[in-house]
């Protein structure tokens, strides 16, 4: 068993542990945490050692994906499972978290380059500058839809993110000077790639970096899925704690029956909007997430398909108002939206009895997919898969 | 001749039981009224009866046919008419086509019975295309009024007839109650304004607490001395209520 | 957190704070006019600073009137299904997709015909198109059946609504993408559209002229059908108070498969339209849902003349932006508008301020 091997299952723990913690949710707290570790290191450990390669590698960006569809899934939860706020555009925090996390970790295009790429900056700062930046711009852009209709009717508010997120995806598609749209922006760096590199990270202590000695460029993936599932994580332990205040309390109360919140004196405005903007906070972040997996992305990459309403189907067949069924819907859905490109290519010969152009158009089943989807959720399952909580709100 | 038979009903919203074993009849061409405090459930048995709640139990007769479990459309069919509390007209339509409406059951000509309402309502004569939200409560009264007479029902449901409008304005929609009842139309009404519509009834009921408490003529309930502790004795039916 | 919603009752008009009075001033309906006539002057100066000629900006209205006709036939559509049945039909412009599609599928059963006099047209297409209207007005109908009524029977809040119309029209959308590849094509490839002088140099293409006039045809059927038959007054009545409707007896079902059939078939005529102007894509729907939301909203839900009007001011205010401004951009002006009508009077023009 060499040291690679080992620091492969530690990077791989933060996933599988979580999920043990989650199993084993009759034991109490301390116990179930400590017992979750053990538990998703000796499974990570055995994945690392008996799970041939290639599967290993599909494993991992599987996970890395699905973790940062349960980022975005988490942030919607806030805005709609604890709020009841009906966003349709997620794509536009999605792609403003993306782009802005690129924008400050790129340098700006030099010399020869800068001929054919253009943007609006480029700081070159570190990856956790980039990803704080995202939830903050995204954060101000929900800032910026949300005054003029979040005091409105609910479905002005889903009118007017769907136009925000089309308004999104214009301007990253059309505006050169900001972030080289309509081409993609490139060289988006991967955080602690160095580790990968030879020689490792110059400022780490030496018996870490010696750690690394057998990395190499391919196995990137677990740093990634490392730092994904942490922010997941995160996301997550914020949120749980944050239901279960005094400030979630309102929230759920405001969702329930606003008239009575509203006569108890609290504002109810001011916790719409926070909630609102602490939802496209967690998406942007997603953004930035997703930009420093992908290395490059363009405007496409946020197509209100895969950028929206995959996300609320994930939310929606998980349970809304739950966080696990949050992440839980994420990573089926994941499942299911990769799993149709084998079955579409299972299928491809029916469809070319059918006719000779339906092979090449298959990929549009998807579409099909996500809408039969929602609606059957909403008519046979309109709770999820597992149902909201009852929070007990502790005091304070 | 008894018209509307409500027997024993029992029923209320998702678990909450609002009314129990209320029993009422109305027999043809009567004036029946319904009073009793805030909450204790007077509107519900309107929803009830008009079939807008199911009732857990019991059964409502109406005209010989067992009306229970009717949507409203088919009771309007079978000559039962509803003038809700508020909200009563369409505002956007004029008076003419509230009218009209009054009568999408029926298929063929309305001309007749349009200008019967306005013989009995001659005010709406002179605004029939005005658009109704324009006008005032009073008119506006008198347009759901006037719909609800539009397929010459045997009986209408009045929720509250006097609910927001000016005591003048109250006189005279009572005065129209009358001339109605003239006509030949049984009435049930709800009524927060107790002593004059137990002074316009033939008879009343007092419901509290969702059960039936006292009953009889409506004059002998205003001197009954239970009634008035309760319902009328301190309480200055105020028509702005 | 920078709201300034006080949870008092409005207070009477004499204890206004300056803010609510300004605020109260703005939202009048004149202020409305007056602001959406600003835009619009805004917008011609902008393009005047831009040295686009006066004869350019005149051509540019008269394309947005055009274009506006288009969109009235889907907003109509939508404002009614939207006040009537309180659906916010997300899959409106999809439903406008689908009605363009099966114009195109219908003309290709039949023989090609001439064109008629200066259109690029033959008969076909008008009959493609009507059938395609029949066709569109009953899908709506049964989506309505196997989807939407269980939610009203479930009595569900209006999001939930808007969401299963996003989920019948990613259908729609799948099912064009899979008929049809991802591609745009045309009704009539490959035939020459030339355009003649209207006045003053404005030059339009006669298809353009017929879009319009068909456009006011149906808009005028539409009017009589709410004003003078009894199906349209019980829809109306319906708007104004479904709960009204029902208790009054009118046969809310029956009032259902009419708001479906006359919105369904508007927007396939609308669809079919622009697919003549332009082209067909299958985004092309879902493009114009933005527009026509900002044109009812605009225009007060659930009032169709008011979508009417809605639906031009649109049409001309993306169309003369283009003059300084990327025409992709025409969605998102239509955006700004809708949100500066949200700012100023939510209700739109039409309706009663709160």
């Amino acid at each position: 068993m060499t040291t690679t091997t080992l620091v492969k299952a530690f990077l791989l723990t933060v996933p599988v542990a979580f999920l043990a913690t989650q199993l084993l949710r009759s034991l109490p707290l301390l116990p179930r945490i400590l017992l979750g570790i053990v538990a998703g290191f000796g499974v990570a450990l055995a994945a690392v050692l008996w799970v041939p390669s290639g599967i290993m590698s599909y494993l991992v960006s599987f996970v890395i994906m699905a973790s940062i569809y349960a980022v975005l899934t988490l942030g919607l939860n806030v805005q709609w499972g604890y709020t009841g706020l009906f966003n349709i555009g997620i794509a536009a925090f999605f792609a403003v978290g993306a782009f802005t996390s690129a924008l400050f970790t790129t340098a700006p295009p030099s010399g020869a380059l800068a001929a054919f790429s253009q943007q609006l900056f480029g700081f070159g700062a570190p990856f956790l500058v980039g990803l704080i930046a995202a939830g903050i711009v995204s954060g101000l852009l929900a800032l910026l839809i949300a005054g003029p209709t979040l005091r409105l009717r609910e479905d002005y508010l889903a009118i007017a993110t769907i136009g925000i997120a089309e308004v999104t995806r214009l301007v990253f598609q059309n505006e050169r000077w900001l972030a080289n749209g309509p081409q993609p922006m490139r060289g988006i760096p991967q955080p602690l790639h160095c580790l990968v590199e030879n020689p490792v990270c110059s400022w780490l202590p030496g018996p870490i970096a010696g750690l690394f000695d057998g990395f190499t460029a391919r196995d990137y993936t677990f740093v990634y899925l490392f730092i994904a599932s942490l922010v997941v994580l995160v996301v997550y332990i914020v949120l749980e704690r944050a239901i279960r205040s005094p400030w979630g309390r309102v929230l759920r109360a405001i969702r329930e029956e606003e008239s009575s919140v509203a006569m108890s004196g609290k504002n109810v405005a001011a916790f719409r909007m926070q909630s609102f903007i602490l939802g496209a906070i967690i998406m942007g972040m997603g953004g930035s997430l997703y930009a420093h997996y992908m290395v490059s992305i363009d405007y496409s990459h946020f197509d209100p398909l895969y950028a929206t309403f995959l996300v609320w189907v994930m939310l929606m067949l998980g349970g809304s108002g739950n966080n696990r069924g949050a992440i839980l819907g994420a990573f089926l859905i994941w499942g299911v939206w990769t799993g149709t490109t084998f079955i579409i290519d299972l299928a491809r010969p029916a469809l070319a009895a059918i006719s000779s152009d339906l092979p090449a158009r298959g990929p549009y089943l998807r579409y099909l997919l996500v809408g039969l989807l929602l609606l059957l959720i909403l008519l046979y399952r309109p709770k999820g898969v597992i149902p909201e909580e009852k929070y007990v709100s502790q005091p304070g | 001749m008894q018209l509307l038979k409500v027997d024993s009903i029992t029923t209320g919203y998702g678990e909450m039981e609002v009314l129990r074993d209320v029993t009422l009849e109305v027999a043809e061409n009567e004036i029946v009224s319904i009073i009793g405090p805030n909450g204790a459930g007077k509107s519900t048995v309107m929803k009830t009866v008009f079939g807008l709640l199911a009732p857990w139990q019991g059964s409502i007769t109406f005209d010989g046919t067992d009306i229970s479990g009717f949507s409203p459309d088919r009771i309007v069919r079978e000559g039962m008419c509803l003038v809700p509390q508020v909200d009563n007209v369409f505002p956007t339509l004029t008076v003419e086509e509230n009218l009209e409406m009054g009568a999408f059951v029926m298929s063929g000509p309305l001309k007749e019975r349009k200008e019967k309402i306005y013989d009995i309502f001659p005010r709406l004569a002179e605004r029939r295309r005005q658009r109704a939200g324009k006008m005032s409560g009073g008119e506006r009264q008198m347009v759901a009024m006037g719909r609800a007479l539009m397929l010459d029902p045997k009986m209408i449901l009045l929720d509250e007839p006097s609910a927001g409008l000016a005591p003048l304005i109250v006189d005279q929609i009572f005065e129209v109650i009358r001339q109605i009842n003239d006509s030949g139309v049984a009435i049930l009404m709800v009524e927060q304004n107790a002593r004059k519509s137990l002074e316009l009834a033939h008879r009343g009921y007092v419901l509290a607490s969702g059960m039936n408490q006292v009953d009889g003529p409506g004059t002998e309930l205003l001197d009954d001395p239970e009634v008035a502790r309760l319902y009328l004795g301190g309480e200055v039916v105020s028509a702005a209520s | 957190m920078n709201q300034s919603v006080s949870n008092t009752p409005p207070a009477p008009a004499t204890q206004l704070r300056p803010g609510e009075r300004i605020k109260r001033i703005l939202g009048s309906r004149t202020a409305g006019v007056v602001i959406l006539l600003l835009v619009i002057l805004a917008l011609i100066l902008v393009a005047n600073a831009q040295g686009v000629t006066g004869n350019r900006l005149l051509s540019l209205t008269v394309r947005g009137v055009m274009l506006g006709g288009i969109l009235s036939l889907g907003a109509i559509g939508l404002t009614l299904i939207f006040g009537v049945l309180r659906i916010p039909n997300f899959a409106h412009g999809d439903l406008m997709t689908g009605g363009a599609y099966l114009g195109l599928l219908f003309v290709g059963f039949m023989p090609m015909g001439n064109p008629i006099g200066p259109f690029s047209f033959g008969y076909e297409f008008l009959i493609a198109m009507v059938g395609s209207m029949a066709v569109v007005g009953v899908v709506g109908y049964l989506v309505d059946r196997m989807v939407f009524t269980r939610l009203r029977n479930r009595k569900s809040a209006s999001i939930i609504f808007a969401m299963s119309s996003i989920g019948v029209a990613l259908i729609i959308r799948s099912l064009v993408y899979l008929g049809w590849g991802a591609d745009f094509t045309f009704f009539y490839r490959g035939r020459p559209r030339p355009s003649i002088e209207l006045f003053a140099g404005i030059r339009v293409r006669p298809d353009q002229l017929f879009i319009l006039g068909l456009a006011l045809f149906l808009i005028f059927l539409v009017y009589l059908l709410l004003e003078h038959t009894k199906m349209g007054k019980a829809m109306r009545a319906t708007a104004d108070n479904p709960d009204l409707a029902r208790v009054t007896g009118i046969d809310t079902e029956r009032v259902v498969m009419w708001t479906w059939i006359i919105g369904g078939a508007l927007a396939a005529a609308g669809g079919v339209m622009y697919g003549l102007d332009s082209q067909l894509r299958p985004e092309m729907g879902w493009l114009l849902l933005l527009p026509l939301f900002a044109s009812v909203i605009l225009g007060t839900i659930g009032n169709p003349y008011g979508a009417l009007v809605g639906a031009l001011v649109i049409g001309i205010v993306w169309q003369t932006s283009s003059a300084f401004l990327d025409p992709a951009y025409g969605p998102g002006v239509a955006f700004l508008v809708m949100i500066l009508v949200l700012l100023f009077r939510p209700e739109g023009i039409f309706g009663k301020p709160r």
